[in-house]
C-alpha cells in the first residue's frame, strides 16, 4: 500500500487516470443499480479524491465542474431514486453556503455566533412574505404575491437584508467579548424565532405558527422551477459564487484582519486594524451567504414556519464548522456534506433498517433509541471528541507561505516604481 | 391602567420572587465556574434539568415502593434533594474532568464549543433515557404541596387584589434562601472558601501559595452543580411537568441574571436572579397591557433576552460588579 502510494505521489497523469476510472466506475454503478444510495455517495466521494489530487487548480475545478452539472444529474437521472438524490444534493448544497457563512464569522474572524440560522430565517421570510399574498397585509401600494421572475431579483434583496441584520445584531455585540458574544448571539436567534412565531397579531405579517403556505415557484421566462432537479443548478451557481468570493476574502486585506483580530484584538488594533469595521464586515458577509440560500430555501419548500430555524440548526451549522476545520474553505465544505448526508440519508436509513429488522423480530429494538432521533447526541459527541482531540478540524486551514527573498526583491522593485510615478497625495490635500 | 398593574402586583410578586429564586441559584452555579475559569458552562442548564428529572424519578420510585406515604413529605424531599444534589455535583466534577480540563489550555473558543456539546449530549441522554422507561420524554412528577393560601394584600389596601401561593413555593423559597446563606457562609468564611476566592483572582499565584487548583476547581464544580441539581427538584416540584429541553433556555436566562448582578460576583448573582425573575413576571402579566394590546406574554423571553442585550451594552460589569481592563 504504502508503495502504491508513494508512486501516486508525484505522478499526476496516473492520479489523473484513476480519478476518471473512480467517476467512470461510481456513476456506472448509480447508472446501473439506482436504488443504491452507497453508489451515489461514492460518486460524491470522488470530489473529496480530487480536492487530494496534484492536479492544477483550474484541472481541479474543471473535473469538479463535470463531475458536478453532468455527470451527477445524467447518471441519477434515469432511476426512481432522481428527485430524492437532487433533494440531497440541493439541502448539501445550501447547507454549504450556510456553513461557509458562519466559516467567516466563527473560522476567520473569531466570533462564536451560535444564532446564526436566524439569519437563514431572515432570507426566507424576506422571499416567503412577498411571493405569497401575505404582503398584501400592510403592504400599501402593489399587488401580491409576486410573480416566481421576482425570485432572481429577491436573492439580491435576500442577500441585502441579511447582511443589514447582521450589521444591527453586530453593532451591540461589538462591546461584547468572547464569550458573551455567544450568549447574545444566542438570544438573538431565539428573539428572531419567537417574533417571527407571534408577528401575525396586530399586523398579520409572518402568519405566526400557521407559517407561510404555497410561496411562488421560481420563474424565468415562463419556465418554472418546481423540481429539486432544477432547484440543485440554482445551488449549484450561488454555490460557485459564493465559493469564489470566499476564496478571494480569505487571503484578501480583509481575510488577513479577520484572523488578525481572531488571534488577538488589542494587537490587531495596535497595527492599525479598524475593529469595528472588520468584524461587521465578518457579520455582514456572513449572514448574507446565509440570506440567499434562505431565499432559495423558501422557494424550495414552497413553505416556510418558524419551526425550521430552531437552535439545533444553529448548531448544526457550527457543527459542520467545527468538523471540517475552522476557517478551511474545503473543511467546511466536506464538513457541511458529511453532516447533511449524515442527516437526510445515513440516519434515517440505519433507523429504517433496524426498524425492519425488530419487526422480523431480529432484534428488539426501542423506539426512543432511534438514530433518526439521536441528532443532538450525535452533535453533541462530535463537538466535544474535535474540541478535545482535533480542535483543527477534518481538513485543517491553510495559509499561503511567501518566500521571503523573492518578496523583498519584488517589494523593492515595486517601490521604485512608485516613486517614480506617482506623488504623495497626503501633501495636495 | 396603574390601577390594574398595582391589583396584579402582590402575584406578580410572589411569582416573580419564586422564579427569580429559581434563576438565583443555577446563576451561582455560572457565576462561579465563570468566576474561576472563565468559561460559560453551557452545560450547567442541563445539570439543572438533570436533576429536575433525577428528582422526579426518585418520588415516582418511593411512591411506586409505598415510602412516599409512610414518611412525611417533606422528609421525604429533604432525602431526594440531598441524593439528587449529590449525583449532579459528581456529574459536574465529572463533565469538568471530561471535557473541560483538557482544554484549560486552549483558545477559548475551543472550550465554549466543548461547553456547548455536552449540553447537547446531555439533553440527549436524559431524552433518551426517559423515553425508553417511560415511552414519553415528558414527565410528570407525584403531585405533592398542593395546599393554597393567600396573603390579604387587600386588607392593606383596597388597590391591591390577594396573592395566592402554594406550599411548594413556601418550601422552594425557604431551600433556596438556605443554600444561598449556606453558600455566602462557604465562600467567605471558610478555609476552602477562601482557597477559592484566592484560585478566580489569580489561578498561578494561588497555586504557588500551595492551594491545589485542581482541587478548588472540581469542588467549585461540585458545589455549583449540586445546587443546579437541587433547584431542579425544587422545580419540577413546584411546575409539575418537566421535558429535556428545559434547561437550555431556562439556563440562558440564570446567565443573564448572572450577567445582570456582574459575572463572577457570588452575592450579584443572587440579587440578579431575583431581579430577574420579577421583571419577566411583571412583562408576562403587563406586557399586553402596557403596549396596547400589541406584545403578549408570548414576549416575555424576547424581554429577558433584551435585557441582556441592554445590561451588555451600557453595563457589561454588571450591576455589582467590577471593571475590568484588559492588559496586554
Amino acid at each position: 500500500m504504502q508503495k502504491l502510494t508513494s508512486k501516486l505521489k508525484g505522478n499526476k497523469m496516473a492520479q489523473m487516470i484513476l480519478l476518471v476510472l473512480y467517476v467512470l466506475v461510481t456513476s456506472l454503478s448509480l447508472y446501473l443499480a439506482q436504488a443504491s444510495v452507497t453508489a451515489f455517495l461514492l460518486l460524491l466521494f470522488s470530489l473529496l479524491i480530487l480536492y487530494y489530487t496534484e492536479l492544477p487548480d483550474r484541472l481541479k475545478w474543471l473535473i469538479a465542474g463535470v463531475v458536478l452539472i453532468g455527470v451527477i444529474p445524467f447518471v441519477s437521472s434515469t432511476g426512481p431514486g432522481y428527485q430524492s438524490y437532487m433533494e440531497v444534493a440541493t439541502v448539501v448544497g445550501i447547507y454549504v453556503a450556510m456553513a461557509l457563512g458562519l466559516n467567516i464569522v466563527v473560522g476567520l474572524a473569531g466570533l462564536l455566533d451560535l444564532g446564526f440560522v436566524a439569519f437563514f430565517a431572515i432570507g426566507a421570510y424576506t422571499y416567503g412574505i412577498f411571493a405569497t399574498g401575505q404582503a398584501a397585509n400592510f403592504m400599501p401600494f402593489g399587488t401580491f404575491p409576486l410573480t416566481g421572475e421576482s425570485f432572481w431579483i429577491f436573492i439580491l434583496i435576500g442577500c441585502f437584508v441579511a447582511a443589514l441584520f447582521g450589521v444591527l445584531l453586530g453593532i451591540p455585540v461589538l462591546r461584547v467579548k468572547g464569550d458573551y458574544l455567544a450568549i447574545v448571539t444566542l438570544g438573538f436567534g431565539e428573539i428572531i424565532r419567537i417574533v417571527f412565531n407571534n408577528l401575525d397579531k396586530p399586523v398579520n405579517i409572518t402568519n405566526g405558527a400557521m407559517g407561510l403556505a404555497s410561496v411562488k415557484p421560481p420563474e424565468i421566462f415562463g419556465y418554472q422551477f418546481v423540481y429539486p432537479n432544477q432547484f440543485y443548478f440554482i445551488v449549484l451557481a450561488i454555490l460557485f459564487l459564493v465559493i469564489l468570493a470566499v476564496r478571494r476574502f480569505e487571503f484578501s486585506k480583509i481575510g488577513r484582519s479577520w484572523k488578525a483580530v481572531r488571534e488577538n484584538e488589542i494587537a490587531a488594533q495596535s497595527v492599525g486594524i479598524h475593529l469595528v469595521r472588520t468584524k461587521l464586515l465578518a457579520f455582514a458577509i456572513g449572514a448574507s451567504f446565509s440570506g440567499m440560500m434562505g431565499v432559495v430555501f423558501a422557494a424550495k419548500q414552497t413553505f416556510v414556519d418558524p419551526t425550521s430555524f430552531t437552535l439545533l440548526e444553529s448548531i448544526t451549522i457550527l457543527v459542520m464548522v467545527i468538523l471540517g476545520g475552522m476557517g478551511s474553505v474545503p473543511g467546511v465544505i466536506l464538513g457541511a456534506a458529511v453532516i447533511t448526508i449524515l442527516n437526510l440519508q445515513v440516519l434515517t436509513e440505519v433507523t429504517n433498517y433496524l426498524n425492519q429488522l425488530s419487526l422480523d423480530g431480529v432484534i428488539s429494538f426501542p423506539e426512543a433509541l432511534a438514530p433518526a432521533k439521536m441528532q443532538r447526541f450525535i452533535f453533541g459527541a462530535i463537538l466535544i471528541i474535535f474540541a478535545i482531540y482535533r480542535p483543527q478540524g477534518l481538513i485543517p486551514a491553510k495559509n499561503p507561505v511567501f518566500d521571503e527573498e523573492s518578496l523583498k526583491e519584488g517589494s523593492e522593485k515595486h517601490r521604485k516604481e512608485k516613486i517614480t510615478v506617482e506623488p504623495d497625495k497626503g501633501f495636495q490635500a | 391602567m396603574l390601577a390594574e398593574i398595582l391589583q396584579s402586583l402582590p402575584q406578580v410578586l410572589v411569582d416573580g420572587i419564586a422564579l427569580g429564586a429559581i434563576y438565583a441559584v443555577i446563576a451561582l452555579g455560572y457565576t462561579m465556574v465563570y468566576g474561576i475559569l472563565e468559561l460559560i458552562n453551557f452545560a450547567h442548564g442541563e445539570i439543572f434539568m438533570t436533576g429536575a428529572f433525577i428528582g422526579v424519578a426518585m418520588l415516582i420510585l418511593m411512591t411506586g415502593m409505598g415510602w412516599l406515604a409512610a414518611m412525611p413529605a417533606v422528609l421525604a424531599l429533604i432525602l431526594v434533594l440531598v441524593v439528587t444534589s449529590i449525583l449532579t455535583g459528581f456529574m459536574g466534577v465529572g463533565i469538568e474532568r471530561m471535557a473541560y480540563r483538557p482544554l484549560r489550555n486552549s483558545p477559548k473558543l475551543i472550550t465554549l464549543i466543548s461547553a456547548i456539546g455536552v449540553s447537547f449530549l446531555l439533553q440527549d441522554l436524559v431524552r433518551f433515557i426517559t423515553e425508553y422507561k417511560r415511552g414519553n420524554y415528558i414527565l410528570t412528577g407525584p403531585s405533592m404541596f398542593n395546599e393554597k393560601f393567600s396573603i390579604k394584600f387587600s386588607s392593606i389596601s383596597s388597590s391591591f387584589s390577594d396573592a395566592f401561593f402554594k406550599t411548594s413555593t413556601l418550601i422552594l423559597i425557604v431551600a433556596v434562601v438556605i443554600m444561598m446563606v449556606g453558600l455566602d457562609f462557604f465562600v467567605n468564611k471558610t478555609k476552602w472558601g477562601m482557597a477559592m476566592r484566592a484560585v478566580a483572582q489569580d489561578r498561578e499565584t494561588a497555586s504557588l501559595m500551595s492551594i491545589n487548583v485542581n482541587k478548588v476547581i472540581s469542588l467549585t464544580f461540585f458545589i455549583g452543580s449540586a445546587l443546579g441539581g437541587a433547584t431542579g427538584v425544587l422545580f419540577a416540584v413546584q411546575y409539575g411537568t418537566i421535558d429535556p429541553y428545559i434547561g437550555f433556555i431556562l439556563g440562558l436566562k440564570a446567565f443573564t441574571a448572572a450577567v445582570l448582578g456582574g459575572i463572577g460576583n457570588i452575592r450579584g448573582a443572587m440579587a440578579g436572579g431575583l431581579m430577574l425573575g420579577i421583571l419577566e413576571m411583571f412583562a408576562a402579566a403587563n406586557l399586553q397591557l402596557l403596549t396596547g394590546g400589541i406584545f403578549g406574554a408570548e414576549y416575555k423571553d424576547v424581554f429577558a433576552f433584551a435585557i441582556l442585550i441592554i445590561v451588555l451594552i451600557f453595563k457589561p460589569e454588571g450591576l455589582f460588579g467590577k471593571a475590568v481592563t484588559e492588559k496586554v
